[in-house]
């Protein structure tokens, strides 16, 4: 029989195989990986839950012609301002289910249990739900433009810009999953906690869209995109690492 | 056992209780008389302005509701850290207790803006960069009160509403600087440390005035809605069941 080795991770290689290189045991005690790629394991297996959010997404938007008119015009102004509302009440939505699962089956206080920070599970959980609820908003962000009537600059305004917030909005939103892990009220005070911290980038993406269309420049709404990215990320994981620690106490 | 006044004493419920409550009558007197000073000469001395004539005088309920809701929302979010960080449960009663305050004053400068700004701006309201930013500080005291009230577990409760208060205060600053940095329908800052006062004295000193009366004021209520929280919590002590039940014998 081999040595026992710590099991400190949930990926493991088959028996036999125990020495297989450096790059598995890195990828074995690598908690933000482990998470990560278990995460997109998972929703690989549950494409439809997966995909749920960019459904509501498109869905939602198609509402706002059918509720305000179908003038071009009036489509082509209110284009930034639905789309980027969509998403951000899609990603609050798709982030509720973000620690419930685990938390119910016991996974996540076993995650939290590694010796690594629950920084690698934060980060990870924030990385795996934008790569599964955030891209897809940002592919389907053209059709939507189409049905709107955006011109090509706007469109590309558009995608830069969810490009950029989208990930914001992930992170902002798995700080407000773990604040509110497990509580009845659980969806509505979510989405109250979090939309005035997303406010900022609601109001940025949209503006620089309208700037395209109105001919001036984004390159200030994009900037400052930029910097509300660089400052979430370096902030919000923390907090979210926090926020898991006091809501598994 | 008298032990001098340290640091930490009144972090202890029940000498907060009777400090509190040997303060919170003079704060009322103290908070009327300043307030009434403070209207008399804002109605009756200060001069007429000379753009907007008499109906800039709502200022005095303006500014100080709106000065007094930040520097309430940066010292829940401070009573909150240490509550979290020291694992001080009075603090944090105190953050829950300055929530509520804090909220109503910001809906009070927001209404009174709003009922300045129809006569002067031609609009009830308007998406400038000074009213969005002070509209989401009101969403964060509605969230940091709905957090709390919805975890069941105390502890679990103050300490995820710390982090939400602390990661909130990001906010005051931008609503400080959101004048200087965007083009704003809103003024901008008549008295600011590098530029002095830009207004009469006699307006500055029932603004003044009017500030100290709502600071004085919020003290009062946070300190009387503080004992109330601490009387709950604190329910399973000797202490508070001999402040329930007085009567009955030893």
């Amino acid at each position: 029989m081999s040595t026992p080795r710590p099991t400190t991770s949930v990926v493991r290689p088959p028996r036999g195989q125990e020495n297989s290189g450096a790059a598995l045991r890195f990828l074995e005690r690598s908690l933000f990986l482990a998470v990560l790629m278990r995460d997109l394991r998972l929703a690989a297996r549950r494409r439809i839950d997966a995909l749920l959010p960019l459904v509501f997404f498109v869905v939602a938007i198609s509402l706002f012609p059918l509720g305000v008119g179908p003038e071009p015009q009036t489509l082509r102004h209110i284009a930034p301002g639905v789309v980027w509302v969509c998403a951000l009440l899609a990603t609050m939505l798709s982030v509720q289910h973000l620690y419930a699962g685990d938390q119910a089956d016991g996974s996540l206080e076993q995650m939290l249990l590694a010796p690594q920070s629950p920084l690698a599970v934060a980060a990870a959980k924030c990385v795996a739900h934008w790569l599964v609820s955030g891209w897809p908003l940002i592919l389907a962000a053209p059709v939507v433009g189409l049905w709107f009537d955006l011109s090509l600059p706007a469109m590309g305004s558009l995608v830069l810009g969810l490009l950029l917030g989208t990930p914001v909005l992930s992170l902002l939103g798995g700080l407000g999953a773990a604040l509110t892990l497990g509580l009845r009220s659980g969806g509505m005070l979510l989405i109250l906690i979090v939309l005035p911290l997303a406010m900022p980038v609601l109001i940025f993406g949209a503006g620089a869209v309208a700037a395209v269309e109105s001919g001036q420049s984004a390159a200030g709404h994009y900037s400052l995109l930029g910097a509300l990215l660089i400052a979430t990320a370096m902030g919000a994981p923390w907090a979210t690492a926090a926020a898991l620690r006091i809501s598994t106490e | 056992m008298n032990i001098g006044t340290r640091l930490f004493t009144y972090a202890a419920p029940a000498r907060f209780y009777s400090l509190s409550g040997a303060l919170v009558p003079w704060l009322w007197v103290l908070a009327v008389g300043l307030a009434l000073s403070g209207l008399y000469i804002g109605f009756f001395l200060a001069p007429v302005d000379a753009v907007q004539g008499n109906s800039y005088r709502i200022i005095f309920i303006h500014v100080p509701a709106a000065w007094i809701s930040m520097v309430l929302y940066l010292a829940m979010a401070f009573w909150a850290a240490i509550g979290w960080a020291f694992n001080a449960r009075m603090a944090s009663m105190l953050a829950r207790a300055i929530a509520p305050t804090g909220a109503l004053f910001t809906v009070l400068a927001l209404w009174s803006g709003a009922l300045w700004g129809k006569p002067t701006w031609g609009t009830w309201w308007v998406w400038d960069a000074r009213l969005t930013s002070y509209l989401i500080l009101l969403f964060l005291y509605l969230g940091y009160i709905a957090l709390v009230e919805a975890i069941d577990d105390t502890k679990r409760a103050d300490q995820a509403g710390a982090l939400l208060a602390v990661v909130g205060s990001v906010n005051v600053p931008i609503i400080y600087y959101s004048v200087r940095w965007w083009n704003t329908l809103h003024q901008g800052a008549t008295i600011s440390a590098s530029g002095g006062v830009k207004m009469a004295d006699t307006m500055l000193m029932a603004m003044l005035l009017m500030t100290l009366a709502c600071w004085v004021y919020a003290f009062a209520v946070v300190f009387m809605r503080a004992r109330a929280i601490v009387v709950e919590r604190e329910q399973h002590t000797a202490w508070v069941s001999a402040l329930v039940q007085p009567a009955r014998g030893a």
